[in-house]
């Protein structure tokens, strides 16, 4: 049960974001990216997550190829990313925002609207009581009525995270999960992402705050230039000297 | 009097239905659509010459609604893989391709000389007033049953996806939803509705020709939702309310000062006080009548 990404590659023009990357990761696991500005980071989740074609290279799941499927389809698949910047539904509630995220709606059908409506509306409860359940574990209920558009840049990345969670997903992409969120809130996010992993949930996460990652995970991945630089153990990795010179520009003797 | 105020009624009503279809392909799911006439016109064309083979109305306006529908499908696979503005663009130049394919197919259309003796609806309750109200009440009646769907769409979870579409496509994607089917099916039942509104149009007028069918009238479609509020199912319904007001109010400057403008004036009076309402409206009041969709 693993999430293999193989030898990808992927230029714009004659610049080569990504090189030959490849990470393994097990489908249920916790792994973090890093790796300087422009080092290819959200190019691979693009990539990987069908919002990009790869030039080179393949991604699968559980052993399934994933590379001839669309964004939606990958999602479905059971690989849901989330947005370095916030894409929340804006003029929909936190709780529309959330239900809308929810898998295989028969109201989603404008058949089903109109010839079963019971259905739809036995699945709405269901639906309904589940985006209570996680806006309850984000902390997000007292914004439950707002529109998603007038939340702060933490509580946004909370609810990217709710509406993932919503789509039922084996493993969540999770692109900068602490930038731009107080301290308080990350160390809650890092919190509830520990729970769910511990409940079989997957996560990749790119971050920057090395700090806070490197206690979230148990292994990392470097990257600079479009390419895999080391992967290990936090502290191990974190003490290579040429993870040390790309990362930190060598400040750091 | 009497006369003049049904026909009114009767214009208006079909452009609310046309308006309540814009609103929802533009004002819920963000769907740039510029030809709507296209879809009008189709269904006008279509319930026009399917009567005139001998169907009964009933047949010929389903059909309308059918063809109508069909006909958004194909533009819609090709176009919906578009940029928004490249979408507008295209569906513009289809709904004027479907005018010179009306304008040149004349084993069909009669082209330019267009297609007289459609056969009125409710033709046999005589030639009085009572044919007309009754093409009124058909037509009411198929704005309240459209509102009300469109109502129900808005309230079930395939009015949150397509609400979702229109704010976020990507993230939609993300979550693993295909938006390309949910617009599919927004463009072909907003199409429908201007098939419908095409058919009443054809058996009211009794008339056709390519030129009641040119870019203008979407324009008109566009102004009235604006107007009334985008986004809003009462407002596609006052908003086409007010344009009325505003093409059929013009008329009766010529009455209060028919020395200042003269009948030919009256077209570009009558565009003006449209295109001032709309400008004074953006100003004053951007969210519309009835309010838009920023409505929490």
């Amino acid at each position: 049960m693993t999430l293999s990404v193989r030898n990808i590659g992927k230029s714009f023009g004659g610049f080569r974001a990504l090189d030959d990357v490849s990470l393994e990761m097990p489908a249920d696991g916790l792994l973090g990216i890093i790796g300087p500005n422009g080092a290819g980071k959200s190019t691979l989740f693009s990539v990987m997550s069908g919002f990009m074609a790869a030039d080179a290279g393949g991604v699968s799941l559980h052993g399934r190829p994933l590379d001839r499927l669309g964004a939606a389809a990958r999602a479905r698949a059971g690989m849901v990313r989330t947005f370095q910047v916030p894409r929340e539904f804006h003029h929909l509630t936190v709780r529309e925002n959330l239900m809308a995220a929810a898998p295989g709606q028969t109201g989603e059908n404008l058949l089903g609207v109109f010839l079963s409506p019971r259905r739809v509306r036995t699945e709405e409860a269901a639906i309904r009581v589940e985006a209570e359940a996680t806006m309850d574990f984000l902390r997000l209920a007292p914004v439950a009525d707002t529109p998603a558009g007038r939340l702060s840049g933490g509580q946004k990345k909370l609810l990217e995270l709710g509406r993932a969670l919503m789509a039922k997903p084996r493993l969540i992409l999770l692109d900068e999960p602490f930038a731009g969120v107080n301290p308080v809130l990350i160390g809650q996010i890092m919190d509830r992402v520990a729970t769910l992993n511990a409940r079989g949930i997957g996560f990749l996460v790119i971050e920057h705050d090395l700090e806070a990652l490197s206690r979230l995970v148990p292994r990392l991945v470097v990257m600079d230039r479009g390419r895999v630089l080391a992967t290990g153990a936090p502290d191990v990795v974190l003490a290579d000297p040429a993870v040390r010179e790309a990362y930190l520009g060598g400040a750091v003797a | 009097m009497e006369a003049y105020l049904v026909a009114i009624a009767i214009i208006a009503a079909i452009y609310v239905l046309l308006t309540l279809g814009l609103t929802l392909q533009y004002g819920l799911t963000g769907l740039v659509n510029f030809g709507h006439v296209g879809f009008f016109a189709i269904g006008a064309y279509a319930s026009a010459l399917i009567s005139m083979q001998g169907m009964p109305l009933v047949v010929s306006f389903v059909c309308a609604a059918a063809i109508a529908a069909l006909a958004a499908y194909p533009i819609g696979l090709v176009a919906l893989r578009l940029r928004d503005d490249y979408f507008a663009v295209v569906t513009l130049g289809f709904s004027e391709t479907v005018r010179l394919a009306i304008t040149s197919e004349k084993w069909l259309t009669n082209g330019v000389q267009g297609i007289p003796g459609v056969p009125k609806a409710f033709a046999g309750m005589g030639i009085g007033m009572a044919g007309a109200v009754a093409t009124l009440a058909a037509i009411a009646l198929a704005c309240g049953v459209a509102a009300l769907m469109l109502r129900r769409i808005t309230r079930s979870p395939f009015g949150r996806v397509i609400e979702a579409i229109r704010d976020n496509e990507d993230a939609l994607r993300a979550l693993g939803k295909d938006p390309a089917r949910f617009k599919i099916q927004v463009l072909a039942l907003g199409s429908a509705l201007a098939g419908v509104a095409g058919a009443f149009y054809a058996h009211y007028i009794t008339y056709l020709s390519p030129d009641q069918f040119i870019p203008l009238v979407t324009f008109y479609v566009w102004m009235a939702m604006i107007m009334g509020g985008v986004g809003r199912v009462s407002g596609a319904v006052v908003g086409a309310l007010l344009l009325m007001l505003f093409l059929e109010g013009t008329r009766f400057l010529r009455d209060v000062a028919p020395d200042l403008i003269s009948a030919v004036d009256m077209a570009s009076v009558r565009l003006g006080a449209v295109g001032l309402a709309l400008v004074l409206f953006t100003l004053f009041r951007p969210q519309g009548l009835m309010g838009d969709y920023t409505r929490r």
